[in-house]
């Protein structure tokens, strides 16, 4: 789940701050009453692909337009390739790509117009331009389309223009907001296989949110789970489903037997708290409690004489995951970091 | 996370700094001018004005044809082009012609400047290169100024060619003078409808909308002002059934200087005093005054006329000035995401 070239054993140049790419000290953005961002406090290595993950609404593009300098925040800082966004935009801008949730580009323009037009925002000469330009759009897969006006573009070549353009500059960094949210799945598999080339090839830290974790879990390193402007657990995807899963535990057991015998027996393996028949299969029981319930089954099992056709482990799904992060959100009680 | 350590920037990203800040608003108004003057509004506006315009040059000329015995080596004769209104005729001079279709082609290039970059999702994506936030508002109003005296400086040259040409024309230096300073008044006064139109489009989130908010300015200005004026002028300095002649005077002076708050006055008066140079006061003169020395028809030299017309060229740039600024203010202080 998590790629092999990234950076294990980083830990100690974190600390130092060596090679953070972008980092944040308990940034908050309040629109009057709404805190949109709550003291969120980030650290993205160089090189590396980040997922700031959550639902619509839960802050990420507040969050990517402090880090931009084009939001100020109300408190906190943020430091992006070294400069405050906040005194320093200009600084930031040069070097970050940012590709905007639904990005737009002047609809009667052709694609490269509007990607000479970029390039001449940031300063490039125009030779110089024509030459990446003509890179990237076949990068994208735009050779063919380049010339033609953008209104003629499906959304996912739009979205595809849009990597394009925020790749002009040869950004060091690269913030995606909603990178495969309304093309199609072919179109996602092109544009995060892109993505993990960028970062892979040419070094490119990024940056990207989603509100979809199935679609971008493969190409991140680390993920943000975020709602209601905090954090609620960041790490590695396989930790995140490992540490949600430390207490409790389901299991799905296939028992064959007569029903009573069955439940009553699996009621009284040790530890376990709850025993629920599976809707649809009737020799299939859900089983909750610690992890320990595990080794135990076989054997409390055994003791009356039943045995285990089947067993799986159920609820660590990866949207399963993310939900039970919200719906823990939602309790109020557990906000883990 | 604990980490509170400040990251460095790399010594390479310190000698980047070094380099000349560009001029942003300048990559703004270059792709903004050549957007205006291929659009098809920049067809329809120069068609709007060149039409009454060609209609203007002809009264003017079925006039100057009538009375060329009287008019011989009469001075002003070019500038009387642009500004002379013949008695006999419905046909309107191209100056006021300009103050009334004027405000159109400054709202036609300013209505959509902002919203427009909203409409189309544009805007996050411009303002996230390394160009300051008000490059783009800046870029758009000094392109949309260019354009619009682009399509003012063609119609201009246009009756100008045909004064030389086809009536003979001659010009001086001092008519010479007359005419780019005009040409300046009028620049300004649509730019002050440009402005405005720039101000819709940053408060207002629909184009359609802020068309319409800027448009109905205008009507407002140009069709019920003198009726607004009458009425507010009655109410403050009534005019009794007898009235004085104090009375009289200060009813007229009051509705003159409310008018005076239009852009549309201001132009006017500055062109009447530019393009006419034998236009001493455009402000009231008592009856007996008329008589006096002070009425005997006489010329004035440009530097006289641009004394005369002076304030009201100052107030016309002050209240364009002030309307941009409004706009700048409020688009500096809007978030990025609408």
């Amino acid at each position: 789940m998590v790629r092999k070239h990234t950076h294990r054993g980083r830990t100690a140049s974190v600390e130092s701050g060596a090679d953070i790419a972008i980092q944040t000290q308990r940034l908050t953005k309040n629109y009057g009453e709404l805190v949109a961002v709550d003291n969120l406090s980030l650290a993205i290595r160089s090189g590396e692909v980040f997922g700031l993950l959550g639902p619509n609404g839960a802050g990420k593009t507040t969050t990517i337009l402090m880090l931009l300098g084009l939001s100020e925040p109300s408190s906190g800082r943020a430091t992006v390739v070294g400069f405050d966004p906040t005194r320093d935009p200009l600084e930031v801008k040069r070097r970050v790509g940012y590709l905007p949730d639904d990005v737009g580009f002047y609809a009667e323009l052709s694609g490269r117009q509007n990607l000479r037009y970029t390039a001449a925002l940031n300063g490039m000469d125009r030779r110089a331009a024509d030459a990446r330009i003509d890179e990237l759009l076949a990068e994208v897969g735009l050779a063919d389309a380049g010339d033609r006006q953008v209104e003629e573009y499906s959304r996912g070549m739009r979205q595809r223009l849009g990597l394009a353009d925020a790749l002009v500059k040869d950004p060091s960094i690269l913030i995606l907001d909603e990178p495969t949210a309304s093309i199609d799945p072919a179109g996602v598999a092109d544009v995060l296989a892109l993505i993990e080339r960028l970062a892979r090839e040419k070094g490119v830290t990024v940056l990207l949110s989603s509100h979809l974790l199935h679609q971008v879990h493969q190409v991140c390193d680390r993920v943000a789970i975020f709602n209601h402007g905090r954090i609620l657990a960041q790490g590695k995807m396989s930790e995140l489903t490992e540490s949600l899963a430390g207490d409790q535990i389901q299991l799905e057991v296939g028992v064959e037997g007569p029903a009573d015998q069955v439940e009553a027996a699996l009621r009284a393996v040790r530890g376990v708290k709850t025993v629920e028949r599976d809707r649809r299969d009737p020799n299939l029981w859900i089983v909750g409690g610690p992890p320990a319930i595990r080794d135990h089954l076989a054997v409390d099992l055994a003791a009356h004489g039943l045995n285990i056709r089947h067993l799986r482990r159920v609820g660590d799904e990866l949207d399963e995951v993310y939900l039970r992060y919200f719906s823990r959100d939602e309790d109020g009680r557990d906000h883990a970091a | 996370m604990a980490v509170t350590t400040q990251p460095e920037a790399l010594p390479i990203a310190r000698a980047e700094l070094s380099r000349p800040p560009r001029a942003g608003w300048r990559v703004v108004a270059g792709k903004e001018f050549s957007d205006g003057i291929l659009s098809v509004r920049f067809v329809i506006l120069i068609a709007l004005l060149g039409l009454p315009a060609i209609g203007a040059i002809y009264s003017t000329a079925a006039f100057v044809g009538n009375n060329a015995g009287s008019l011989t080596g009469a001075p002003g004769l070019f500038v009387a082009i642009f500004a002379h209104q013949d008695p006999n005729s419905q046909v309107p001079s191209f100056a006021s012609i300009l103050a009334l279709l004027g405000p159109l082609l400054g709202i036609a290039f300013g209505f959509d400047a902002i919203n427009g970059e909203r409409a189309e999702r544009t805007l996050p994506r411009l303002v996230a290169q390394p160009i300051h936030r008000d490059a783009v508002i800046i870029g758009k109003f000094v392109a949309g100024l260019a354009v619009i005296g682009l399509v003012l400086g063609v119609i201009t040259l246009l009756v100008s060619a045909v004064a030389f040409l086809v009536l003979g024309v001659s010009v001086g230096p001092d008519e010479l003078f007359r005419l780019l300073t005009w040409f300046g008044v009028a620049l300004a006064y649509l730019g002050f409808w440009l402005a405005f139109a720039m101000l819709c489009s940053v408060i207002v989130r629909r184009a359609a909308t802020s068309l319409f908010a800027a448009i109905a300015l205008w009507i407002v200005l140009t069709i019920f002002a003198q009726l607004l004026v009458g009425i507010v002028a009655g109410y403050v300095a009534p005019v009794p059934a007898s009235p004085t002649i104090d009375q009289q005077v200060g009813n007229a002076e009051l509705q003159l200087d409310l008018a005076r708050i239009s852009p549309g006055t201001l132009y006017v008066e500055a062109s009447e005093y530019l393009l006419d140079p034998t236009v001493q006061t455009v402000g009231i003169v008592p009856a007996d005054q008329a008589s006096d020395q002070r009425a005997i028809p006489s010329t004035l030299t440009f530097a006289q006329s641009l004394l005369l017309a002076w304030p009201q060229i100052v107030a016309l740039i002050a209240l364009t000035v002030t309307c941009f600024g409004l706009a700048y203010v409020a688009f500096m202080r809007q978030e990025v995401r609408a």
